[in-house]
């Protein structure tokens, strides 16, 4: 069982929850970059949270399966049709050989995920099916989805079992706003930021700007500034260099102290950029969602509240599980 | 305590978000900033805490990568204080390794034609090379002298990351004599997989095409990140280098980089390395006097 790519949309990869263990050698996390999202819609078709997906940005891939499937479409709001005709997002739908999907205009946010039963089956590199472009591993050949490709798709699991509801309540399911509150927990090298460039980063608005991928988010805003010092031996000359050391996924690095850049899953691993914080894990999902544009403001928490924000995001996604009717998996 | 090791100050501790750990052993880099940073590393990695997703040795620092449902951050912050205290008590000295040569073709001309592409705004000398420039800087003679200094001195994987399996290289050499060569002004879009390249106190291979702001010298001419795994060398793994190898790179000249693209065809290639240990206070006592000694392992291999 397979679909058949017809156009590719602007950047289809297949993803799933990521590949960890390898990035003490530059291999990154990858993964969908609104885990949440791509979670649900697995749950949706009866899959575990850890099946493949296509996550598709902005534009969507028209695709035709070559056999009866089962799907689920999920993440930011588009006009998705089957056959040209109008079907719901966050639902399961049930697709018959030779069907056509397709997609209209995103309606906010940045990417939409498609599930099916069984999970897009290419093979696993390193522990994940996720496309890692850069290093041209994993996903369908290393790389992004290109018309006439042909992308296997798994046996269902679980004895074709799908979970009771084909919905998942407007509650569960995500805002795409375009004003967002980001927390971090500040660190890392913030000593490095003088007091009125920390507090340009805590009070000011700070804007999306078209430079976002799967990489990172750029945001143009009021700049900060760097204490000036005399640089350590093999940290480069501007005052926003450090030496080359690895960055967490998530962290915030200002270089040259104009625009910050928010680290995400395809992110090189290291590098000689001051690091001045970092998103907590739970905010994750939501900086994937936010579009050039968006107006954020960075609001700093401690550890404990990290935690407690984790803690709060697992327990609302086994919520939105047990609303399917389907313990997670 | 003798050796600079013994002086370096605790490491500073701070967290990257709710999953990682980041331990600055030194704001600047250094050959026993570097050493300390590989032995909390393997200790970390031996004392297999469950939690620990990711252990990231680079140049001066050490990031820890953790799932704090299974391993509380107060519960790897001691862990790790733990290991490093016990560290400088008991100095690790030596790390079993390996020495491995790698071919690079000098002023290649693949470099050369993306150089040309990024010169206004993007380099200090537009008009000039890379190579000129670096060996300006170095206040060496010319490109040549520069390009001696590079390959007869050998380096040490001080990190590798950025993008899959780059290594950043540092050489195993009195501090006054360390290649310093500024960035590019703006980094390139591009860069040729495989360009052996340089910024700061660092060397580097890029293992995949790319942007990159190093200056660009030459090409390495063997694979060093190998996706399918074809070669001998990548049967393992398809990263080639390690943290702590040590690299002394050998001119070759274009027919002899022909040479081993035909062998890297037929599958035949193998990387020339032997097994070393590395020992830092015989390294940073008489440095290049115990580099012809690490070097003499590549004999008769």
């Amino acid at each position: 069982m397979a679909f058949e790519i017809g156009n590719p949309g602007l950047a289809t990869t297949v993803q799933d929850q990521g590949r960890t263990g390898h990035y003490n050698v530059g291999i990154p996390q990858s993964g969908s970059m609104d885990q949440y999202s791509a979670e649900l819609a697995n749950a949706l078709v009866g899959n575990t949270a850890r099946e493949a997906a296509l996550e598709c940005t902005y534009l969507g891939p028209v695709l035709t399966t070559d056999s009866d499937a089962v799907i689920a479409v999920t993440g930011a709001p588009v006009e998705l049709k089957v056959n040209g005709e109008p079907r719901p997002q966050w639902s399961r739908l049930v697709l018959k050989a030779g069907d056509q999907l397709s997609f209209g205009v995103i309606q906010g946010g940045t990417r939409y995920y498609i599930a099916v039963q069984g999970g897009i089956d290419v093979p696993e590199v390193l522990g994940s099916r996720s496309t890692y472009s850069l290093g041209a591993i994993g996903g369908f050949k290393g790389r992004k989805l290109e018309a006439g490709d042909v992308v296997p798709v798994g046996a269902p699991l679980n004895g074709g079992k799908l979970p009771r509801a084909d919905t998942v309540p407007e509650e569960f399911r995500p805002v795409y706003a375009k004003e967002q509150e980001v927390r971090i927990v500040l660190g890392l090298y913030d000593h490095r930021l003088t007091e009125e460039g920390l507090g340009n980063l805590l009070k000011e608005e700070w804007k999306v700007t078209p430079v976002a991928d799967r990489m990172g988010l750029r945001y143009s805003g009021p700049g900060v500034k760097w204490k000036e010092r005399e640089q350590p031996f093999g940290a480069g000359s501007d005052p926003s260099n450090i030496v080359d050391a690895g960055y967490a996924v998530g962290s915030i690095q200002i270089p040259g102290g104009t625009q910050p850049i928010i680290l995400h899953r395809d992110a090189v691993s290291g590098g000689g950029y001051a690091m001045v914080g970092t998103v907590i894990s739970a905010d994750m999902d939501l900086v994937a969602r936010a579009a050039p544009g968006t107006a954020t403001r960075f609001v700093a928490v401690s550890m404990a509240e990290a935690l407690d924000a984790r803690s709060d995001l697992a327990e609302r996604r086994n919520k939105a599980w047990e609303a399917l009717g389907s313990p997670r998996r | 305590m003798t050796t600079e090791a013994a002086v370096l100050p605790a490491a500073r501790y701070t967290w990257g978000g709710d999953e990682f750990l980041f331990v600055e052993v030194s704001e600047a880099m250094s050959l026993p900033a570097n050493f300390k940073v590989m032995s909390i590393a393997g200790k970390l990695s031996d004392a297999r805490l469950p939690g620990i997703v990711d252990i990231c040795p680079a140049n001066a620092s050490l990031l820890v990568r953790f799932d704090p449902d299974v391993l509380p951050p107060e519960q790897l912050e001691t862990a790790v204080r733990d290991i490093e205290r016990d560290l400088m008590n008991h100095q690790e000295r030596a790390l079993e390794t390996r020495i491995v040569e790698v071919p690079v073709w000098y002023e290649d001309p693949f470099t050369a034609e993306v150089a040309q592409r990024f010169r206004e705004g993007f380099h200090q000398e537009p008009e000039g090379s890379d190579i000129d420039y670096a060996a300006k800087v170095n206040h060496l003679k010319d490109a040549a002298e520069f390009i001696q200094r590079h390959h007869e001195q050998p380096w040490l994987v001080s990190m590798v990351g950025f993008v899959a399996g780059l290594p950043f290289l540092f050489q195993l050499v009195d501090r006054d004599k360390q290649l310093e060569v500024p960035k590019y002004l703006s980094p390139r879009t591009d860069t040729p997989k495989l360009t052996v390249g340089h910024g700061g106190c660092f060397g580097c291979i890029y293992s995949v095409r790319g942007a990159g702001g190093y200056q660009m010298f030459g090409v390495a001419a063997a694979p060093i990140f190998d996706p399918d795994q074809a070669l001998a060398d990548f049967k393992d793994f398809m990263v080639f280098f390690r943290p702590g190898d040590i690299v002394k790179f050998k001119p070759v000249t274009e027919a002899e980089y022909n040479v081993i693209q035909a062998e890297i065809a037929a599958g035949t290639f193998r990387y020339r390395q032997a097994p070393v240990t590395f020992e830092l206070s015989r390294a940073l006592a008489d440095p290049e006097g115990y580099n012809r000694e690490l070097m003499e392992a590549l004999n008769g291999i």
